[in-house]
């Protein structure tokens, strides 16, 4: 063998090693950046458990095997639009994020949201409920990830109606949010035959809501439907125990309801109340390893579904990201996150729709009696699994301008 | 019965009870605030944060020592009241001769670790706290349904306010903390500790801080961000009531309070805004509050 042969064999022997990673993504450093209310009301839901739900996905995802560095930061937007957007136009601009997670509170998502477009990034939104992020405001470079506000209203609005509650009375959230709720479970509720008597808007992060809880007694209306989050909704529901309202045999519907809410408020108050989720913790050992590991990192508390949220849609950003073998154009790997099917443990299998809806099966739940709960956070008897086709929007009826 | 713009008066009377309910908590610590402002000049910003811990306080005591709400109600105000000594005694001493803003810029920052060492421990959700057994359920008044427990809030801080109001106008402890406040030098050559009447005003102002935190425990979430919900809303109690005035903290706490229901009655959007209205009116009307003395 000549001295040019061997060193051919040679140099394809190391082609041959090196091949492995020419397949994977070798680029710069990817930056994700979760902004949320790392302070305020919603900072339990989402807040510093979804910086440590991005953190356990890259781990799961094996980013530094695969020779890959993902860094994550962290961000509070006060729930302020205006500190929201700054900070995603710091990051995009000058800190190199490449995505934007979670971001809890509908306002900030949709300027977020905007300035996304603006930068051709990518946002994954696991914690603002806005349905119209799919909707009117969809964008090639946003994927609403864990839950929305038509899929809670869809789900929950039903079951009430179903059981007898056909008039409804609503305390609503006083921003986008709220609104978004609102107008979705109305829908519901007229469509199965149902009326709304009225309702008042709240302003968000209220701290007594008797003076609007008796209004909703005078509405003479079977069902409140409770349009905000956080602890608005506990504090709606304390008032509800206790000015005797739920036991004069009004219903209340907690429209979005979180596992954290549960919590705080405690079973006594929450046992009977009936509402959906997009995702449990004790749904298989999958789920509950991730939950053990979660709760170790987060001060013991449970991980809800924003968090499940983050880390599915951190997986599947990695993913694509090694398929498209580049993290520059945030629309080309949304594209590709569209094309491929979701699968991670946490949240299972599913697929992410054309106008930007991650859909998965979605679960119908009522709190347990305090004696029925048998161990830390075993807070909910799961009623009825509503299967992803149901869960979310039709595709259609959004009025996504990507859908045609 | 009759109607008001549309309003039943059933719906208006339970709305005007639920102000004063309010109203009860708003007078709880703006007489604290006002007791400390008028007698060491200092504006406590972290009086938010005090009342808050005066809550958590009765949580530890029960879920740590299984004390209940009754033992609370006195041991939570004690315990919260030395934590005011003590910051009374190594800190705010310390800027008695300065600007008035140095006490402010203190005690805000004071606010902010407390509110982040509670947070940080206990999440931002806030923990349950059950209403004592004797104060459940609730009397039927024909126009509302009224909470016992609502109703004794309402008893008991009454109690408290015209109490600290009395003390302090009507005896002699009371004068000697008035005199000090004129001219401490010559409080001082009567033989009178004024230091330590200082700072056991302070003390007494956080415990009063803290009474409204157990009472306020079983109503809401027991949530470290209890406080800096509710301060900025005193803050402008106070200032309508007249800074350092101890009848204008406690009445001006009432009347805004049911001030503050009937807008949610007719306008709710503007519920959270409406006292920061009346305050800018009052401010260009009265600049030293409705019950201030001009300076």
């Amino acid at each position: 063998m000549t001295l040019i042969k061997k060193l051919a064999v040679a140099t394809a022997f190391m082609g041959a090693m090196a091949a492995p990673a020419f397949a994977q993504y070798s680029g710069p450093p990817i930056k994700l950046g979760v902004l949320s209310d790392m302070s305020g009301l919603y900072a339990d839901l989402a807040g510093p458990g979804s910086v440590v739900a991005a953190k356990l996905a890259i781990e799961d995802f094996g980013a530094a095997a695969k020779g890959m560095k993902v860094d994550v930061i962290g961000g509070d937007h006060q729930n302020k639009a205006d500190v929201g957007a700054s900070i995603a136009r710091q990051w995009y601009d000058q800190d190199g994020v490449d995505v934007i997670l979670d971001v809890p509170n509908s306002a900030v998502a949709l300027a977020v949201n905007d300035i996304t477009k603006e930068k051709n990034k990518v946002f994954l939104n696991s914690g603002a409920a806005t349905s119209d992020l799919t909707g009117p405001k969809c964008t090639p470079n946003t994927i609403h990830w864990a839950y929305d506000t038509w899929m809670l209203a869809n789900g929950t609005g039903k079951a009430m109606v179903k059981q007898g509650g056909d008039s409804w009375f609503f305390l609503t959230a006083d921003y986008a949010f709220g609104y978004a709720l609102e107008r979705d479970t109305m829908e519901v509720v007229k469509k199965e035959g149902g009326k709304v008597l009225g309702g008042v808007r709240v302003p968000l992060n209220n701290q007594d809501f008797s003076s609007f809880l008796l209004q909703a007694q005078a509405s003479k209306a079977k069902v409140i439907g409770l349009a905000n989050a956080g602890g608005d909704t506990t504090n709606s529901i304390k008032g509800a125990a206790e000015f005797g309202i739920t036991q004069a045999g009004q219903k209340l519907a907690g429209l979005l309801v979180d596992i954290n809410d549960v919590h705080g408020l405690g079973l006594q108050v929450a046992q009977g109340l009936t509402f959906t989720d997009a995702w449990y913790w004790d749904t298989n050992d999958d789920t509950r390893k991730f939950a053990a590991r979660f709760a170790a990192q987060n001060g013991g508390k449970y991980p809800g579904k924003i968090h499940a949220g983050v880390y599915s849609s951190v997986i599947h950003y990695l993913k694509a990201v090694e398929a498209v073998k580049s993290k520059a154009d945030g629309a080309a790997i949304v594209k590709k996150m569209k094309e491929m099917p979701t699968d991670d443990s946490v949240m299972g299998k599913g697929e992410v729709r054309q106008d930007g809806r991650k859909t998965h099966p979605v679960y119908l739940v009522e709190v347990k009696k305090p004696s029925e709960s048998k161990k830390p956070w075993d807070y909910y008897k799961v009623l009825t699994t509503i299967p992803a086709s149901e869960a979310f929007r039709p595709l259609k009826e959004g009025n996504c301008p990507l859908v045609n | 019965m009759f109607e008001l713009l549309g309003i039943s008066s059933q719906a208006l009377f339970g709305q005007l009870l639920i102000g004063l309910i309010n109203g009860a908590f708003y007078a709880m610590l703006s007489l604290g605030l006002a007791v400390i402002f008028g007698m060491l000049n200092i504006i406590n910003f972290c009086h938010g944060a005090l009342y808050m811990i005066g809550a958590f306080v009765a949580w530890m005591l029960l879920n740590y020592l299984g004390i209940g709400y009754w033992w609370a109600l006195i041991l939570s105000p004690i315990a919260t009241g030395l934590v005011g000594v003590l910051i009374e005694r190594f800190m705010l001493s310390r800027l008695r001769d300065l600007d008035h803003l140095y006490g402010l810029l203190l005690t805000f920052g004071l606010a902010l670790i407390f509110e982040g060492i509670f947070r940080q421990k206990f999440g931002s959700s806030g923990l349950p706290y059950r209403i004592p057994p004797e104060l459940t359920g609730g009397t039927n008044l024909g126009f509302m349904f009224l909470p016992n427990y609502r109703a004794w809030v309402i008893a008991f801080s009454l109690v408290v306010c015209l109490g600290t109001w009395y003390a302090i106008e009507h005896t002699r402890l009371g004068s000697y903390l008035r005199a000090a406040t004129e001219n401490p030098a010559l409080v001082q050559a009567f033989g009178i500790n004024v230091s330590r009447m200082i700072t056991l005003t302070y003390g007494f102002g956080v415990a009063l801080a803290a009474i409204a935190g157990v009472l306020a425990a079983p109503i809401y979430q027991v949530n470290p961000l209890m406080g800096s919900n509710i301060i900025i809303v005193v803050f402008a109690v106070v200032v309508i009531g007249g800074m350092g005035s101890i009848l204008g903290s406690i009445v001006t706490g009432f009347t805004l309070g049911i001030a503050e229901g009937l807008t949610k009655v007719f306008y709710p959007e503007a519920s959270s805004t409406v006292i920061f209205v009346i305050m800018a009116i009052v401010l260009l009307i009265r600049p030293t509050g409705l019950f201030g003395r001009g300076t």
